[in-house]
């Protein structure tokens, strides 16, 4: 007994050595020489790529109904038959519909991150008129922003087209 | 079509793990491997292990225990001393007694269920040194338990079943950390976070938009989080947060990672118990099950969610986006989570409390099948190996004759060990149950109304006693109530099981082999494969069919109604 608690105690403390420090940090040597854009936060000065923002409409492309609170992730985790979830759409769909924006599925539901920096083409597509009118901006030029701002699946197959929507609005706002 | 494309590459993947990482496990576990024996060997001299000595079951077994419990305790004490301790770059206070105790146990298990929320709560240092450090050591336990119980098929007359230590450290020194550390560099690559720069705080000029972004060493987390099917998220949203698991890449990877030792313990086990045939056949067992409950999942959530659509959203072009990230789409996330219910993973990339009724039906019953599809590390495949001794009896009972299984007999002691193998989970999580829906403390956590409440607090005794860690997460359990009492489904979970399978390792080691003739029934044939579906597919339908029709069934059919 005392021979195993004697091993225990000692593959504790060495496995918290090689596992615990020096696997974890060799990683962080590695990422911040070859790859500091990303594993510093995929930072820009308008924010990070990869946690999205609240934008108001509709000088802006706006996101999904998310919290955007990065300290605090996760869903709403309202299920499929929750009233609360009903009125939340609804409300949003209400919204966008005021805006002039024809709601799509990933405009009116919320993420699981909370911090969804993306939007789905049509979610895109479908705020190019608002914009380009509260812009002043020629429906075409708007149009073929987002077009060049979608990103496909990765290697043409893994996961779901996106658009991110601060590089969006990034480019957005450089167009005269 | 992009979907089917990812499930080609899947399977292209895991044939690959299956043959190749499979033969280098049982070359592991059989010492032939010796390249980091550099390492290796100041270990055992440090611990004092002579690496050649075996030991019986019984002292196999105290040695793990004895291990886990040390675990538990030096994560419990950093936890709680995290405020004193470096690489603090928020100076978060220590993590409170009841939390610390639940989460330590959570990891040390296996199961890394999350009462906390991970930005908020844990110092780089209690994830990297705490947390991670037991994602690594509680998978290596289990491959260990896994490989003594298939020694126990292959020796001849043997008093031992292998040696504890060597196991361990030979897991996590050839298996977990080189892949991790492998994959962790992709992770990177892709966008996860790997720093020990603390939070930063952003002011966007474009839209006066204030945010504080959290940051640590998150990629070197991710990468044995996925492969040890640990599934303890370094943030609250785990594996949907897109600094955990940035794009569809990252996402396969995460699939991959999550598949590949279960799948290829397959393989290991036909080769050291001489026939890869028989690996097959278990192999076959797990991928037809999963395969179902894949097919019903992606399509629940390839429809659309009924509370979009009673909103007022009624033509949709894409399915149920509730909880779910754009960059994964509907069925890439259905399939994550599948894959991660069904491994004991219990990561998430996407709200399961959100999921249509039928989806989350499905991961919630992939749990409650005993994570044999293919389950966890290791644990998957001695939990289906319990199951498959039960299949043998069956068999026998049917031809009256005594069952054999790899040319050992079973008999009445290994019949009974099986059995209560089988019966712990079950039993466990049915009682758990009924105590949090009779007191106040346990009714008052859950987040949504009606049988999804219900759900909640069934799903969330499933997923600890199965050792999974994914919840439906509306349920507010970060109480006193819930911190102490999932401790109980998680130990029980656990070693509850590991001790009859290690007992099972050793009277069969102990036992001659029989020469198989025209009478055996064979299992490495179709037949064998059918039974041991049946005998999953009913232990769990008999079980939990009435608890479930509680849940998600009824709100599958309560149509038009909201609660």
């Amino acid at each position: 007994m005392l021979t195993h608690i004697r091993r225990s105690i000692i593959a504790s403390i060495a496995f918290f050595a090689v596992l615990g420090l020096l696997y974890p940090l060799a990683e962080t040597g590695i990422g911040q020489t070859l790859f500091s854009h990303q594993t510093n936060g995929s930072l820009s000065k308008y924010g990070s790529a990869l946690i999205g923002q609240k934008w108001i409409g509709p000088k802006w492309f706006q996101g999904r109904p998310d919290a955007y609170n990065p300290m605090s992730t996760g869903g709403t985790n309202l299920g499929p038959r929750s009233k609360v979830l009903v009125s939340d759409v609804a409300k949003q769909i209400a919204l966008l519909h005021k805006e002039g924006i024809k709601p799509t599925p990933s405009l009116v539901t919320t993420s699981g991150s909370g911090v969804d920096p993306d939007i789905s083409p049509a979610g895109a597509y479908a705020q190019v008129d608002a914009v380009a009118k509260a812009r002043g901006l020629p429906v075409s030029r708007i149009r073929q922003l987002v077009t060049s701002h979608v990103t496909g699946p990765e290697l043409g197959f893994l996961g779901s087209p996106y658009v991110n929507v601060l590089k969006l609005n990034e480019a957005l706002a450089k167009l005269k | 079509m992009g979907f089917l494309w990812t499930l080609v590459a899947l399977v292209v993947v895991l044939a690959i793990a299956w043959r190749f990482l499979g033969q280098y496990m049982a070359a592991v576990y059989e010492g032939r491997v010796k390249w980091a024996a550099f390492v290796e060997r100041p270990f055992y001299r440090l611990m004092g292990v002579d690496p050649e000595a075996e030991q019986s079951w019984q002292r196999y077994a105290a040695s793990l225990i004895v291990f886990s419990g040390i675990a538990i305790l030096a994560t419990y004490l950093i936890l709680r001393t995290q405020a004193y301790l470096p690489f603090n770059p928020q100076h978060l206070p220590n993590v409170t007694p009841a939390l610390a105790w639940n989460t330590a146990v959570s990891f040390v298990t296996n199961t890394n269920w999350q009462n906390y929320s991970g930005e908020t709560t844990m110092s780089y240092l209690s994830q990297m040194g705490a947390l991670a450090v037991q994602n690594f050591v509680s998978a290596s336990v289990g491959i260990a338990v896994a490989v003594a119980l298939i020694r126990g098929f292959s020796r001849k007359g043997s008093k031992t079943i292998g040696n504890f230590w060597t196991d361990l450290t030979r897991g996590i020194l050839y298996i977990l950390l080189p892949i991790s550390f492998i994959g962790a560099i992709i992770f990177m690559a892709q966008g996860a976070l790997q720093t020990l720069g603390g939070p930063v705080h952003i002011h966007d000029v474009l839209n006066g938009f204030n945010q504080t972004i959290p940051r640590g060493p998150v990629a070197s987390q991710e990468a044995i989080k996925q492969l040890g099917t640990n599934g303890g998220g370094f943030f609250n949203a785990n594996g949907a947060d897109p600094f955990e698991n940035p794009t569809g890449l990252t996402n396969f990877l995460s699939i991959s990672l999550i598949l590949c030792i279960p799948v290829g313990l397959t393989y290991t086990f036909g080769k050291m118990v001489g026939s890869v045939r028989q690996g097959v056949a278990i192999l076959a067992a797990m991928a037809i099950i999963f395969g179902a409950w894949l097919a019903i999942g992606t399509f629940a959530e390839h429809q659309a969610n009924p509370a979009v659509t009673a909103a007022g959203l009624t033509h949709q072009t894409t399915g149920n986006m509730e909880g779910k990230e754009v960059r994964f789409g509907d069925t890439s996330s259905a399939l994550y989570n599948v894959v991660s219910t069904q491994t004991s993973t219990g990561s998430v990339n996407s709200a399961n409390d959100s999921y249509n009724p039928m989806g989350g039906f499905t991961t919630m019953t992939g749990m409650m099948l005993g994570e044999v599809t293919p389950g966890g590390v290791g644990s998957g495949i001695y939990t289906i190996l319990i199951y498959a001794i039960i299949a043998v009896f069956i068999g026998g009972l049917m031809v009256g004759r005594t069952p054999e299984y790899l040319g050992k007999k079973i008999q009445a002691a290994e019949v009974k060990l099986a059995a209560l193998g089988t019966l712990v989970m079950p039993i466990t999580v049915l009682i758990l149950t009924a105590i949090a829906v009779s007191v106040h403390a346990g009714q008052v956590a859950p987040l949504n109304k009606g049988p999804h409440g219900f759900s909640e607090i069934l799903y969330s005794f499933t997923s600890v006693t199965n050792n999974n860690g994914s919840a439906f997460a509306g349920l507010s359990s970060n109480t006193a109530f819930y911190n102490i009492i999932q401790t109980f489904g998680f130990l029980l979970g656990r070693f509850a099981i590991i001790v009859p399978a290690l007992a099972l390792a050793g009277t069969l080691a102990a036992k001659n082999v029989v020469p198989a003739s025209l009478g055996t029934f064979r299992t490495d044939k179709p037949i064998f494969v059918g039974l041991l579906i049946g005998v999953i597919l009913i232990v769990g339908a008999l079980t939990f069919f009435p608890a479930v029709s509680l849940g998600p069934i009824v709100e599958q059919l309560s149509h038009g109604k909201f609660f």
